[in-house]
């Protein structure tokens, strides 16, 4: 260390030697940490974000479970609706939520400047997933308190449940990050709106899919909110060991969507 | 151990080049964006590379920034490839955009210390803030920010790190004089301290004002390269311009002036002459205005500016 805090001779303000150079990187695990503060921080500022990722999901765990509206089959409806409310959880945060926030990063040369920090891709890409996690997190924490006053009564292994939402999460991830690395910004904000409103609407969230015809059923089965809301509701309803079928959906889609999200995202 | 930062001239050319460009081609499609470049920013010195709109300045520099491919050529930042070192590289640049780069719900003063906090060694951040202008403007999230602070910040974040070299694209552009002025003397300071600075303006002044060389380009290539000085040198102080009655007799006057000067009336009652300009032949005109009964007024020996040599080189405006 020199000392470098020489004063001018003429008494001026500035010290000398303030931006000599002497570059280097942070700690990589002091910089995966501050990205994953500042983009969950960011996320959480965002009002439209909050709606999608918070008051959506609370407001039809609660509206559903007290008010008669959709048939969920036997037994007491928040029993059937938790599980589907933490897929919507997980679909708003690492899809839609992700999508419209690196979308919009893109557009605004965020990326593009972050690209020529000191901070690595793939650290980026770390700090991104950490950040959802710890939304997730939140989220969880926060539906399952509402739905145990509404007098939810959960089974199953908890480490199936969290393998589900971890494979879940990778799925939406990918998916979310080919859109947002693809299409224009605006386009990714009504796109992930729009599949957000279908999937949650044909992906056994709130309505079972046996209210569809057969032939639907089959094809909406594969999607991975389906697999995510059946596989949790397996669980958690049913009291079921690790749904397989459900994880192995998850995981083909999880390949399928980080993969091609590897393959195509575009940094400008 | 660091250089010391007294002195009139950091300039070490004993240091290896900070940039070396050689032939670079950069092509879009069928458009040739960079065609055949050559670049060389010696450590420690100011360069500014100027030129129009679409002359091929930001692909330059986001070339060595690491951005894009060359097509052909080889680029070489403080001595490493920038693709291809990219990693190393990184920590040791500071790299301004032309525009965006920031969260749009990020703060100004957060997103400062974020980027601080990338960095090993940072500047200290209230000092950066207070010196750029921005103290009063800390808490504000960046889309409110006015369109100058949003580019002074782009430059803090820019030298935060503590970097041996900074690129600024257009630093001062849609800025108001007061800031400008920050940021010239915010590039001196860099200077002085032995950062070496590359910088892509429209602003014949700035890089007057700023620059130890300036590298003048259109077509994507470099068309001129030199002090600004060395620039100017081509054509100064030959051209002297009075304004006096309109139609004034000029044969007599070039009776009276040497061999190689020239004289015309430019518009009705302004005149120009051309040729060396010394004492004595402003003595002549002077003496031939007298024997005429003119008073010349605006009698003014013109000196050839950086907006002139771009002018000829170019045949364009700076600024369109």
């Amino acid at each position: 260390m020199t000392a470098t805090g020489t004063t001018d001779g003429g008494g001026a303000a500035r010290t000398a030697g303030t931006f000599a150079p002497r570059p280097g990187a942070a700690p990589l695990s002091r910089m995966i940490r501050a990205q994953a503060l500042l983009e969950t921080k960011m996320l959480l500022r965002n009002g439209e974000q909050l709606l999608l990722t918070v008051i959506i999901p609370t407001l039809l765990l609660v509206l559903f479970s007290a008010v008669d509206i959709v048939d969920t089959g036997e037994g007491k409806a928040v029993d059937f609706l938790a599980p589907g409310i933490l897929a919507l959880a997980v679909l708003s945060t690492a899809f839609t939520g992700q999508a419209i926030a690196t979308g919009f990063e893109r557009r605004y040369g965020v990326l593009k400047r972050l690209a020529a920090s000191p901070l690595p891709r793939w650290a980026l890409m770390t700090a991104k997933t950490c950040s959802v996690l710890v939304t997730e997190i939140l989220q969880v924490v926060l539906l399952t308190v509402i739905a145990f006053a509404l007098g939810w009564s959960p089974h199953g292994n908890p480490l199936s449940v969290v393998l589900l939402l971890v494979l879940g999460t990778a799925a939406f991830s990918g998916l979310g990050l080919l859109m947002a690395g693809t299409l224009k910004a605006e386009a990714t904000l009504a796109a992930a709106n729009l599949v957000f409103l279908l999937l949650l609407v044909g992906g056994g969230v709130i309505v079972p899919l046996d209210k569809f015809p057969d032939a639907a059923q089959s094809v909406l089965g594969l999607l991975p909110i389906s697999a995510l809301s059946d596989g949790l509701r397996d669980v958690l309803q049913h009291g079921a060991g690790v749904p397989w079928a459900d994880l192995g959906i998850l995981a083909v889609w999880a390949v399928l969507g980080l993969g091609a999200a590897a393959k195509f995202f575009r940094w400008e | 151990m660091r250089s010391a930062s007294s002195g009139d001239t950091p300039r070490t050319p004993g240091r290896p080049p900070a940039v070396e460009v050689t032939g670079l081609v950069k092509r879009y499609g069928t458009k040739t964006a960079v065609d055949g470049l050559d670049l060389r920013v010696e450590a420690g010195s100011v360069t500014a590379v100027l030129g129009p709109n679409g002359a091929g300045k930001t692909t330059t520099v986001e070339i060595c920034e690491g951005y894009r491919r060359p097509d052909a050529g080889t680029v070489r930042v403080l001595g490493l490839d920038p693709v291809a070192d990219a990693a190393a590289l990184r920590p040791r640049i500071g790299v301004m955009l032309q525009s965006g780069g920031v969260y749009a719900g990020a703060r100004a003063e957060e997103m400062l210390r974020h980027t601080a906090g990338l960095h090993a060694h940072p500047v200290d951040v209230d000092l950066l803030m207070d010196r750029l202008g921005l103290g009063s403007c800390g808490r504000t999230h960046y889309r409110r920010l006015s369109g100058g602070q949003q580019q002074r910040l782009a430059l803090a974040m820019a030298v935060v790190g503590r970097p041996e070299l900074v690129f600024l694209d257009e630093p001062t552009a849609g800025l108001d004089p007061q800031a400008r002025h920050a940021t010239w003397d915010l590039v001196r300071e860099l200077r002085a301290d032995g950062v070496s600075t590359v910088l892509t303006t429209h602003f014949m002044d700035e890089a007057e004002q700023l620059a130890d060389d300036v590298a003048i380009i259109d077509g994507g290539r470099v068309i001129a390269q030199g002090s600004p000085e060395e620039l100017c040198k081509g054509g100064a102080e030959n051209t002297l311009r009075f304004t006096g009655r309109p139609g004034l007799d000029l044969n007599a006057l070039l009776k009276a002036l040497p061999a190689e000067s020239a004289a015309a009336e430019l518009t009705p009652g302004t005149y120009r002459v051309t040729g060396t300009i010394d004492p004595q032949l402003l003595a002549t005109v002077a003496s031939w205005c007298a024997q005429h009964g003119v008073l010349p007024d605006a009698i003014a020996v013109e000196r050839h500016t950086l907006e002139d040599v771009f002018l000829e080189l170019t045949g364009k405006e700076l600024r369109s």
